[in-house]
């Protein structure tokens, strides 16, 4: 996925936009800098509070555009969730969880118990919620 | 010459023109140039920050929509064995639109609907036969799912295209304003849609499977016989009662024709059933707990409503009564790969089923439980 995102004219606009960010975050830097050193020179302390201002103004705003631009790549990633396969003995009731394989299914009956050596029967396949889908869902206060 | 304005002590201080200090006065102009830039271009402005958002979302939306087509075409190839690339016929499958009956007179649009539905089925089918020839019948079921997916996620690229393109060529705020607005849910769905793919593509059950998994576990043991149309069904001893239990014919991905089995059911066993029982995924509510069972009254079926009305029928022709149980999740899990919380829900389900036969129905009597659902991944 992360290979196709740089084939694709996406990232021939953020390179130009992330080329930008970086311009203002030095010159936001700059400006602190010259605003500093303006007033240990002059002992004025206008200049210094404008260009103080100017500098962090400009270092908050390129610093939320290049969050925000993390914050698109992240996005453009599809996670494979994990899918696990519950399968259980009917007779003796043991329970046991492994990865998904393809061809598992549902109902459907697998190696022997190894206790019982009854057939063991596939009961559930899910999949796990992320971290991220855990947060989202936390329950509403209201 | 006496400079007016620096003989003004606010125009001095407060706007800081005519101080004398050069900095100033060029902080001044600039704050004045911003002014009237947003009093003039402010609207403008606010257009190209949206027209960016949904040129995001558009691309991410590229992104998906190029991943469902190499999912389909690689497993295609994979399952499939096919001796020619299948690239161009999943091209063409992927642009392939349906159009529903005229309803200007809408009598009779429900048996015109089912049989365009019925066409539709079919061509599929033969399409993925045709692309697949090595593929087994669960596996053409799978493989029309992964195409489906792709398809939905083709098509919501191409509208969402047409919108902001046709938003940027016009310079309507308001086309992109309403596009930006709908956005988060277009893109839940998609993402859904695009999650969908591998578990079609591996024939991993997805949350619409509540209710034939539901069904398969009540059923579970029994002798299961064959219905039209594509379901099957066992009759279960439940609370001293005789359960017909029906579901779609699993493990590939399908949803049958409940509306017909239903029919058939109720045509074999005239006279006997008390209840039809349907459980299926239903929409929850934002707030509402992944997962959550609730019962009401009616027939419990999404799609386009064939089967719906054919049921309605079957059971108003007979008087019989009509229960629901709905097991609450999202759009995006409906659609994607089962989560947890619904897979754990399925034995509450079938608690509250008791509850509702033994309330509603005396010891002795037939009663039908349908699971609806695409029965992708879930047996019998």
């Amino acid at each position: 996925m992360t290979n196709q995102a740089n084939s694709t004219g996406a990232n021939k606009i953020s390179t130009l936009v992330m080329a930008a960010i970086y311009i203002t975050l030095i010159l936001s830097i700059v400006a602190i800098g010259v605003g500093i050193a303006a007033f240990y020179e002059t002992g004025t302390y206008e200049v210094t509070l404008y260009l103080l201002a100017i500098g962090f103004i400009a270092m908050a705003l390129s610093g939320y555009y290049l969050l925000q631009s993390r914050k698109h790549t992240a996005n453009l990633k599809i996670e494979a969730p994990k899918i696990l396969t519950t399968i259980e003995c009917v007779k003796c009731s043991i329970k046991t969880t492994r990865d998904f394989q393809r061809g598992d299914y549902v109902y459907k009956e697998i190696e022997k118990c190894s206790k019982c050596e009854d057939m063991q029967v596939i009961t559930a396949i899910y999949r796990e919620p992320t971290a991220k889908e855990k947060e989202k869902e936390k329950p509403a206060a209201v | 010459m006496i400079n007016p304005l620096a003989q003004s002590p606010i125009f001095t201080n407060q706007f800081g023109i005519g101080s004398g200090d050069p900095v100033l006065t060029i902080l001044s102009l600039l704050s004045y140039l911003f002014i009237f830039v947003f009093i003039f271009y402010g609207q403008r402005i606010q257009m190209y920050v949206m027209i960016r958002e949904v040129e995001n979302s558009l691309f991410k939306l590229k992104l998906m929509k190029e991943e469902g087509r190499k999912t389909a075409v690689e497993t295609i190839k994979e399952i499939g064995k096919p001796t020619t690339d299948p690239s161009s016929k999943v091209d063409r499958y992927l642009d392939y639109f349906t159009i529903s009956p005229q309803n200007m007179d809408p009598a009779g649009i429900v048996n015109k609907l089912d049989h365009i539905l019925d066409v539709r089925d079919q061509r599929m089918k033969d399409e993925v036969k045709l692309m697949a020839p090595a593929s087994d019948e669960v596996q053409v079921y799978n493989l029309e799912n992964t195409l489906e997916a792709a398809m939905a996620l083709n098509f919501i690229y191409k509208v969402v295209r047409h919108y902001y393109l046709q938003g940027k060529k016009t310079l309507s705020l308001y086309t992109i304003m309403q596009l930006q607005m709908i956005l988060p849910m277009v893109m839940k769905e998609a993402e859904a849609y695009a999650s969908a793919l591998k578990a079609f593509a591996y024939g991993q059950p997805i949350g619409d499977g509540a209710g034939p998994l539901i069904a398969a576990r009540i059923m579970h043991g029994q002798e299961v016989h064959k219905i039209p149309k594509d379901c099957v069904y066992a009759e279960v001893p439940f609370e001293n009662r005789t359960a017909l239990v029906m579901k779609a014919e699993g493990p590939g991905g399908n949803v049958g024709k409940p509306g017909e089995a239903v029919q058939y059911l109720l045509e074999e066993y005239k006279g006997k059933v008390t209840a039809v029982v349907m459980i299926d995924a239903g929409l929850k509510l934002e707030g509402e707990a992944l997962g959550e069972i609730a019962e009401g009254i009616g027939a419990a079926i999404g799609g386009p409503g064939v089967d719906q009305f054919k049921i309605e029928e079957a059971v108003v022709e007979q008087k019989i009564p009509l229960y629901a149980v709905i097991i609450k999740e999202d759009i995006g899990d409906a659609v994607s790969m089962m989560r947890k919380e619904i897979s754990d829900a399925a034995d509450k389900a079938i608690e509250r089923i008791r509850e509702v036969i033994k309330e509603r129905t005396q010891e002795g009597d037939h009663v039908v439980i349908v699971g609806v659902g695409n029965t992708i991944g879930v047996g019998q």
